[in-house]
């Protein structure tokens, strides 16, 4: 470092190798000041004149614009402002043309000037020292300050590092043969110069600010040493004139001996370089406030009549500027931004002037001829003797045409500035810097594609191992969902069997009863009878049982009990079937509750009634019905007073959802003077069904209708009703029903009843199944058995045996009669349908003297309805689709014929 | 006597570089085939499968397992250089069948058209779509790799896919020169 400085303070330097020696043009220019223009029509303001980004806009279309007002702003710090350089007219902000060897349009400010030069309000430091360093560099980035010398990278970055610097090296070499700009820059703003250098020592504190200028600008170097005697950390060092000495990298070569190693800024060897113009802005911001709004362009070459240095607004059309200093536009007349070697040619003359603009060329043919057509390299070496990177440019331009990139690369292609030198001096008139340039384009754009790649691959690996991922989990959940499936059919299958047990085993019971009946068959006559009805139950779309139990008990005598027993059946749920009676004393009553539930997707119902009946007993029956994904319900409720006894019996079942079915029934067992009301009601799938049915009995020749309606519903479900009714006087009855599956439906119902010796006992059976679904299914079968007894040692059983299969169907029917006077018909009838079937159960039972028994037959039928009725029964029909409608009728039905069950009873 | 000891001699210097080479096979097993990997880093990864394989790793593995190098539209002549040169085989002309213009594209989504079906979501091979059912979508442009496979999926044809534009930044230079002459 010292004896670095020794050296500079004895004017020894270094050199960099290569360089060339143009010709020196600058006398076209370097002789007159520089002028300032008039306003231009229009200024083309582009948002980006320098490396880096954009900044949002803070103006409109049609906003009025002060002199100096940011135009942008944006935080990003590789963004610097642009201001209005006049005062004006936002007239349009739009693509535009930019100063760019592309030729392409970028977003551009349209600014209309008004000539007033209304500045916006200015706050000038009198004295920069009071600025903290941070405020200094707050106003060097927004004043919009990027470098001047030609790459435009924000200066406030640049002057934005730790102070303790070894070199600040002020650029004003100004080595490209024509121009003369910063040369004239010095000459006239030395002073202002020297204070943007102080502030720059403010802020970075080098050990030594070098001031690198060629030897050809006297004029300049006399200023400046002038003006930086006051400063001693100030050196001056003048540079013999070689071209590329301007460069920053040949410039701290030249001035410090180091070399800036390849990929390195120079910032790493404590040095920053600042061109002199931007220096010059950084001075007129901090002590004037005025941010970046004009510079010196060097307006030259031969074609024009007056070349000369002007200060050029930003945004002035470059046309204005040639216009304004003689120039004749004649055909093929280029005109050239930037020096000679490093320039391009302009697209058009209406591209502005922006912040790196240093130079405007505008050469005459003889000046710079046209390209010539390029001849094979003949390998004579110049171009490797005249780069001042020390690179071999022949061998890059093999492999640049060649497009070996990674070769290029190797050869240290990036090392490049693009000075131009060798191919000024190649004999064959090769382009070699453009083919750099293109090969340095080619390498960006492949690292951006590699750079893409490699995103796009890492997001595809992540997309793939995301799919994967969501496809274990939802396999995982199928797999969940399918154990928790078998696990569900196992347990209903499990409790079908069970459910199939029970029912085997009510049956079971229910001869034993039978039997025991038998075996007693001296019963008194007030005996207490119960019934019990189970039903069964359907199931959805898959097969499912229907199965009642049944079970009846009869204690004769005053004391009696009778316990029913409930099965139940449940699809994956758990069904519910709880009966209690309870029976007291003759005046007493018997509550009979029978309840079932079930659930779930397939279920079933069960509805069981229980009556009992007898002197001066109440009876009471409450059968819950199944449901399927809802509840079913159904609850008969038979009461019965003393003497003169009324015994209503309601039953009501609903169903529900798709796959439900109901079953309803009734019994009713009335006795002397005693009334019975039976009611049924069913429901079924979304809609609801309602069956009710009356019963009245009267008087001494009592009657008992009864009435059982059960509804099936759904594609695939099953109903089955069972009743089974016992009366007493030493009288059994036990009916039962069983009902079909598959998917279809079934219903049989049966009812008996059974009185006294006197008795009528019209029995009602009605079954209906339901339509399309009971068609359609392979196997179905539904049983309907109907057991009766009556008593006075006599017994009566009636079985009704449901359909099967699409098309068959059995009715059984059996109707014992021990007795003298008892007849018992019993008749059974099934009906078979095409498409879909009906059963028809009915069962007739007449018990002797005075005593007229009627059977009510089940009607079933697909889609259509039936409906079947005789004298005292009333049937109802369902039809699947027609819920409501044949609820309705058959609710009509059955009022019509309890009045004639009436009048025939009464008869 | 004397054969014997050199049998015995070659015989050592045979154990000696077996156990050697044995050792070397173990230590420096190479795991899976490195020729994959180097074929997929060669590849555009644009996942557009126009290949006929789902992605640019499938595609690289069936190359080094002999499938033609000449499949990769996306990738151009460029790719199939390299691969070949990579390979060691002779540079095809791209496949017929799948050359098509491969202009760098984006796709766009019309948005007012977009009715949020999320099919292009469940197409773009790098997720590069955002939206969510019934909800507008739009296209993460910078990740978009110009694939084409969501233009398909999408039941009202709003995407579209735009050739990117050329900036100043990503312009490449003609050989345009600007050159001096000596004049004296």
């Amino acid at each position: 470092m010292d004896s670095v400085l020794e050296r500079i303070n004895k004017n020894q330097f270094w050199k960099f190798p290569g360089g060339i020696n143009p010709p020196e043009q600058k006398f076209l220019t370097n002789d007159k000041p520089i002028k300032n223009l008039r306003l231009p029509e229009e200024l083309i303001l582009p948002l980006k004149q320098h490396i880096g980004n954009t900044g949002e806009l803070l103006i409109k279309v049609g906003d009025k614009v002060l002199k100096g007002q940011a135009l942008t702003r944006s935080e990003n710090p590789m963004s610097v402002p642009i201001h209005a350089p006049t005062s004006g007219t936002i007239s349009a902000i739009k693509n535009s043309v930019i100063a760019h060897p592309s030729g392409m349009a970028e977003l551009c400010i349209f600014l209309i000037p008004d000539g007033e030069e209304r500045w916006v309000k200015r706050n000038i430091v009198e004295n920069f020292y009071s600025l903290s360093k941070k405020q200094i560099v707050e106003k060097i980035s927004d004043s919009g300050i990027a470098g001047m010398g030609g790459a435009g990278f924000p200066t406030s970055i640049k002057v934005n590092t730790s102070p303790g610097l070894n070199f600040l090296i002020i650029n004003a070499a100004e080595c490209e043969p024509y121009i003369t700009a910063d040369d004239l820059l010095i000459r006239e703003h030395s002073s202002a110069i020297i204070n943007g250098i102080d502030i720059l020592d403010h802020l970075l504190e080098p050990k030594a600010i070098l001031i690198g200028i060629e030897d050809n600008k006297p004029e300049a170097i006399a200023a400046l040493q002038a003006a930086s005697k006051k400063n001693d950390k100030i050196k001056v060092c003048v540079l013999p004139t070689k071209y590329p000495t301007g460069g920053e990298k040949q410039l701290i070569q030249s001035l410090t001996g180091q070399e800036v190693p390849s990929g390195v800024i120079p910032r790493s060897l404590g040095i920053v370089v600042q061109n002199v113009a931007t220096i010059f802005a950084i001075s007129e911001a901090i002590i004037n406030d005025i941010p970046l709004l004009r510079r010196v362009v060097t307006v030259t070459g031969q074609a024009l009549s007056k070349p000369q240095n002007v200060w050029a607004l930003l945004g002035t059309p470059i046309e204005h500027l040639v216009e304004q200093c003689g120039f004749n536009q004649t055909e093929k007349q280029r005109v050239i931004m930037g020096g000679p070697l490093m320039g391009f040619s302009l697209p058009n003359l209406q591209v502005p002037v922006v912040k790196t603009t240093n130079c405007i060329l505008a050469p005459t043919n003889a000046e710079i001829s046209p390209a010539m057509k390029e001849l094979e390299c003949i390998r004579c070496g110049q171009c490797a003797d005249v780069c001042p990177s020390s690179l071999l440019p022949q061998e890059l331009q093999w492999q640049a045409k060649a497009k070996e990139y990674d070769e290029l690369e190797k050869l240290n292609l990036f090392d490049c500035i693009e000075c131009g030198a060798c191919a000024y001096v190649c004999p064959s008139q090769i382009p070699l810097v453009q083919y750099y340039r293109v090969a340095k384009a080619e390498i960006r754009h492949n690292r951006v594609q590699d750079f893409k790649a490699e995103r796009a691959k890492l997001r595809f690996e992540a997309r793939k191992v995301r799919l994967e991922k969501e496809k274990v989990a939802r396999e995982e959940k199928h797999q969940k969902a399918l154990a928790a499936r078998r696990a569900a059919a196992k347990t209903s299958e499990g409790q079908a069997n069970n459910s199939a047990i029970a029912a085997a085993l009510a049956r079971v019971k229910a001869k034993k009863a039978q039997t025991g009946d038998t075996a007693m068959p001296d019963a008194t006559d007030n005996a207490d009878v119960k019934s019990r009805a189970a039903q069964a139950i359907e199931r959805a779309k898959a097969k499912k049982l229907a199965q009642q139990s049944s079970a009846n008990e009869v204690n004769i005598a005053d004391d009696s009990k009778s316990k029913a027993a409930a099965a139940i059946a449940r699809a994956k749920a758990k069904k519910l079937a709880k009966d209690k009676v309870a029976n007291a004393d003759k005046d007493s009553s018997d509550p009979i509750k029978a309840s079932a539930n079930t659930k779930a997707s397939a279920e079933t119902s069960t509805a069981e009634t229980k009556l009992s009946a007898s002197d001066e007993k109440k009876a009471k029956i409450k059968a819950a019905a199944a449901k399927a994904k809802a509840k079913k319900l159904a609850k008969e409720q038979t009461q019965q007073t003393d003497t003169d006894n009324t015994v209503p019996v309601k039953a009501s079942a609903n169903t529900e959802a798709d796959t439900e079915t109901s079953a309803a029934e009734t019994s009713v067992s009335a006795s002397d003077q005693k009334k019975a009301k039976i009611k049924a009601a069913a429901a079924k799938a979304k809609a609801k069904k309602l069956a009710k049915e009356q019963a009245q009995q009267t008087d001494t020749d009592n009657t008992v209708p009864v009435k059982a309606s059960a509804n099936t519903e759904a594609d695939t479900e099953t109903s089955a009703a069972e009743t089974s009714v016992s009366a007493s006087d030493e009288k059994k009855a036990k009916i039962k029903a069983a009902a079909a599956k598959a998917k279809a439906k079934k219903l049989a119902e049966e009812q008996a009843q059974q009185t006294d010796t006197d008795n009528t006992v019209p029995v009602k059976a009605s079954a209906d199944a339901g339509a399309g679904a009971g068609a359609g299914a392979g196997a179905e079968t539904s049983t309907a058995e109907i057991k009766l007894s009556a008593s006075d040692e006599k017994k009566a059983k009636i079985k009704a045996a449901a359909s099967k299969a699409k098309a068959k169907k059995l009715a059984k029917e059996q109707a014992q009669q021990a007795d003298k006077d008892n007849s018992a018909p019993v008749k059974a009838s099934a009906d078979a349908d095409a498409d879909a079937e009906t059963s028809t159960a009915e069962t007739k039972l007449s018990a002797s003297d005075e005593k007229k028994a009627k059977i009510a037959k089940a009607i079933a039928k697909a889609k259509a309805n039936k409906s079947s009725a005789k004298s005292t029964s009333t049937s109802i029909s369902d039809d699947d689709k027609k819920k409501k409608i044949s609820a309705a009728i058959s609710k009509a039905k059955a009022k019509k014929s309890s009045p004639s069950i009436n009048q025939e009873e009464s008869e | 006597m004397e054969i014997l000891i050199s049998i015995v001699v070659f015989g050592l210097i045979a154990a000696g570089f077996g156990a050697l080479l044995g050792y070397a096979s173990v230590r420096f097993k190479v795991e899976g085939d490195p020729l994959v990997e180097q074929i997929d880093a060669l590849l555009p990864q644009t996942q557009c499968g126009q290949c006929g394989y789902p992605g640019c790793k499938p595609y690289a593995d069936a190359v080094a397992n002999g499938e033609a190098i000449n499949k990769c539209a996306p990738g151009g002549d460029d790719t199939i250089k390299k691969i070949a040169d990579l390979m060691g085989v002779e540079v095809q002309p791209l496949d017929e069948n799948h050359s098509v213009d491969n202009a760098p594209k984006v796709a766009f989504i019309i948005e007012e058209d977009c009715i949020g079906c999320t099919k292009c979501i469940q197409a773009c091979p790098v997720d590069a779509i955002t939206g969510a059912a019934k909800v507008m979508h739009t296209i993460i442009a910078d990740e978009c790799t110009g694939c084409d496979l969501c233009v398909d999926p999408c039941p009202v044809d709003c995407i579209e896919m735009i050739p990117i534009k050329q900036t100043p930044e990503t312009w490449q230079w003609d050989l345009q020169s600007i050159d001096v002459v000596q004049i004296d």
